[in-house]
């Protein structure tokens, strides 16, 4: 084989791929509106905090203490009071009904009894088939009775309160101080962006080349393998640069998620993953007969990307065999990656173990892609 | 043969899987020459072709094409070769003048405008070369595809079933292309499935499950396959050629425009069973030298669809 590189016939491809890519307006379209479109459903879509929670109160004893409590949940802004009920039956069914997220439940006499220092109960009932969504809300309620507390036992009924702890407990949270929900999914959306598109259009473009027979053709004339595949994948490159522009814009300017790390940390993690999943479209693209296997077997890649790369679900709170499987995944070193430069303001000494990780990865692929590659030629 | 050779090869052999395609092919193509490829459908042909022009490597066999060797010299043999393949494979997305232009490029085609301008005036496309190439009907599609394996001026032409399903004027254009490429020192492989192409061809070698049945010049075809053919006119042709299908002798019975033509190998039994319908005067019969119609009628009628040998 002549293996000469010919930079004419390079280019070549190179423009022959661009302007396929323009005449093909519905791809196109999809290259630069998905990033956004994924941005806005994630970003404002999603919310693992959530509040204005649906709340019943079944209030069998009124007094200060009463008031300062379902004052106190008001204003938390978690809990939002939607009636009351009377007895257990008519809360147990409202739950049932999905009509309430909660059913809180003063007992009768509470606040003697709290006076007495009897520990009375006080019942929250909470819809826990969806735990994400009244976790948050319950976490709080330990603050409100605090301050429920000490706002209204003051005085004579001081000793009701009972002993302040012997010590202190405070959370600091890091990074993202408001636990707003767009700073932690926003970067890893980047990594979907790109394994959604970078992936699938990579295999598709190939693929649509062997299937109409215009690779024959192709392979035909001089041209070498590293010409056609330099020439088909770098405008592909070029599609993850806008959708990266346009992801760091939105980021900043629609959910201010800060970029406190350096940006060559994120230059060449970003790189490296680029190249990650233009070589697993090759390598998809070398497995698949066709346009439609090309474009499943590209989604069966990107569900682990979503689900076990932490991007979703914390990393640390899956079963080791799923860990396993999302070490492998290029996504979810990236996504890692991306955290850190975003959030924690690395550079790219702190990234070190993450570009090891993306590095080996996209490695490996590219090493089975070309080994793949060369059977299928003939 | 003191004459030069373009495609020179031995014991060319392509296995898929357990299934061998092409089996122990040899061919010596002089230069210059129309050399018609006939076959059935998955006869081996297409992949021959492939692996004339480096698209595939043999299992087996060794040879030349173009003084280059088949095996370790596809690159330089792929620069010189203008292979045009049975589906239309330009870019259905790009323009006429983009198509040519990109082909033009792949080639390192010297003074590559003008020559593309020129490819577009010989196509009569001038005023439509901003087309996309997936408009144009299936007859400007393949004199498109045959302008664009010819714009590097290629020594060998290889034309894998070129005139599928185009119209019967675009097909006589296009041979008289071929004839006046072949006029000028242009070599063609050429397979086809039409019989009235097969005679255009200087050379003619017929393959069946991959193997080379017979191969000659055209003129010598029909002494190889050895008929002795007889002409039958007049009338009750019909009845006549119901009659013929089963007696001794006969192997095949054709049409030929007012006349029916009955063949076989068995020059003795078939002078018998003509004999015995000599006596019916409504037919007058006669002895003609077998042409190469009947011969490929004969060869084709012997090896129907290759595909279906595995079910058989």
């Amino acid at each position: 084989m002549n293996l000469r590189f010919s930079l004419s016939r390079f280019v070549a491809v190179l423009w022959k791929e661009f302007i396929q890519m323009r005449r093909d307006r519905v791809t196109f379209g999809m290259m630069i509106g998905l990033p956004i479109v994924q941005l806005m459903l994630f970003g404002f879509a999603i919310n693992a905090d959530p509040r204005h929670l649906p709340t019943l109160v079944e209030v069998n004893d009124d007094g200060p203490l009463t008031r300062a409590l379902l004052a106190g949940m008001d204003t938390s802004g978690y809990f939002d009071f939607i009636g009351q009920v009377r007895g257990p039956d008519a809360g147990e069914e409202a739950l049932r009904r999905g009509e309430a997220n909660f059913v809180v439940v003063i007992p009768a006499d509470f606040e003697r009894d709290v006076v007495r220092g009897l520990r009375p109960n006080l019942l929250i009932a909470a819809d826990a088939s969806d735990p994400s969504a009244v976790s948050g809300a319950a976490a709080a309620m330990s603050g409100i009775v605090n301050g429920a507390i000490a706002q209204t036992l003051t005085g004579p009924l001081s000793p009701a309160a009972g002993a302040p702890l012997p010590f202190e407990v405070i959370v600091h949270r890091q990074y993202n101080p408001e636990g707003k929900t767009s700073t932690n999914i926003v970067p890893g959306l980047l990594a979907i962006i790109l394994s959604m598109t970078m992936v699938m259009i990579t295999a598709v473009a190939i693929v649509k080349e062997r299937e109409r027979g215009t690779m024959e053709m192709l392979i035909s004339t001089p041209v070498t393998p590293l010409e056609v595949m330099l020439g088909k994948i770098l405008p592909y490159v070029f599609v993850g640069y806008v959708q990266t522009a346009v992801f760091l814009v939105a980021a900043f300017a629609v959910f201010q998620v800060p970029f406190t790390g350096t940006f060559t940390a994120f230059f060449f993690g970003f790189n490296l993953f680029v190249l990650g999943n233009l070589a697993l479209g090759f390598l998809i693209s070398t497995v698949a007969k066709n346009q439609m296997q090309a474009m499943q077997l590209s989604f069966f890649t990107i569900l682990p990307s979503i689900l076990l790369s932490g991007f979703m679900f914390p990393f640390a709170g899956m079963p080791g065999w799923a860990q396993t499987i999302g070490t492998g995944v290029p996504a979810t070193h990236f996504i890692r990656l991306i955290r850190k430069v975003m959030l924690k303001g690395a550079g790219t000494f702190d990234v070190t173990s993450e570009l090891t990780a993306l590095g080996v990865i996209v490695l490996v692929i590219t090493v089975v892609a070309m080994l793949r590659y060369r059977q299928t030629l003939d | 043969m003191s004459e030069e050779r373009v495609i020179d090869v031995h014991g060319l052999t392509k296995r898929f899987g357990d299934k061998t395609v092409v089996d122990h092919f040899d061919i010596a193509v002089p230069k210059g020459a129309i050399y018609g490829f006939l076959g059935p459908n998955g006869s081996g042909k297409t992949t021959t072709i492939r692996m004339l022009c480096g698209l595939l490597l043999p299992d087996e066999g060794e040879g030349q094409c173009l003084g280059f060797d088949v095996r370790r010299e596809a690159g330089r043999i792929k620069a010189e070769v203008g292979y045009m393949t049975q589906k239309f494979s330009l870019y259905e997305d790009l323009t006429i003048r983009e198509n040519l232009d990109f082909v033009a490029r792949m080639y390192g085609v010297k003074n590559r405008k003008s020559r593309v301008d020129g490819a577009l005036a010989d196509l009569r496309l001038v005023d439509r070369a901003g087309q996309l190439a997936g408009t144009l009907s299936g007859g400007w599609k393949q004199r498109l595809a045959l302008a664009a394996c010819l714009i590097h001026d290629p020594k060998l032409l290889l034309l894998d079933e070129p005139t599928a399903g185009v119209d019967p004027k675009a097909r006589r254009d296009f041979w008289d292309e071929i004839r006046r490429l072949s006029k000028v020192g242009v070599t063609v492989l050429v397979s086809t499935h039409y019989m009235d192409e097969a005679i255009q061809c200087d050379f003619i070698t017929y393959i069946a499950y991959g193997k080379k049945l017979i191969d000659g010049r055209a003129t010598e075809i029909p002494t190889m396959v050895g008929l002795t053919t007889w002409r039958a006119e007049g009338q009750e042709l019909v009845a006549l050629e119901e009659q013929l299908k089963d007696q001794p002798g006969v192997d095949q019975v054709a049409r030929f425009g007012s006349a029916l033509h009955v063949s076989g190998t068995d020059a003795a039994a078939l002078a018998a069973t003509v004999a015995k319908f000599q006596s019916d005067k409504r037919q007058r019969w006669s002895e003609v030298p077998a042409g190469l119609e009947e011969a490929f009628i004969y060869l084709m009628a012997g090896a129907r669809d290759n595909f279906s040998r595995d079910a058989a």
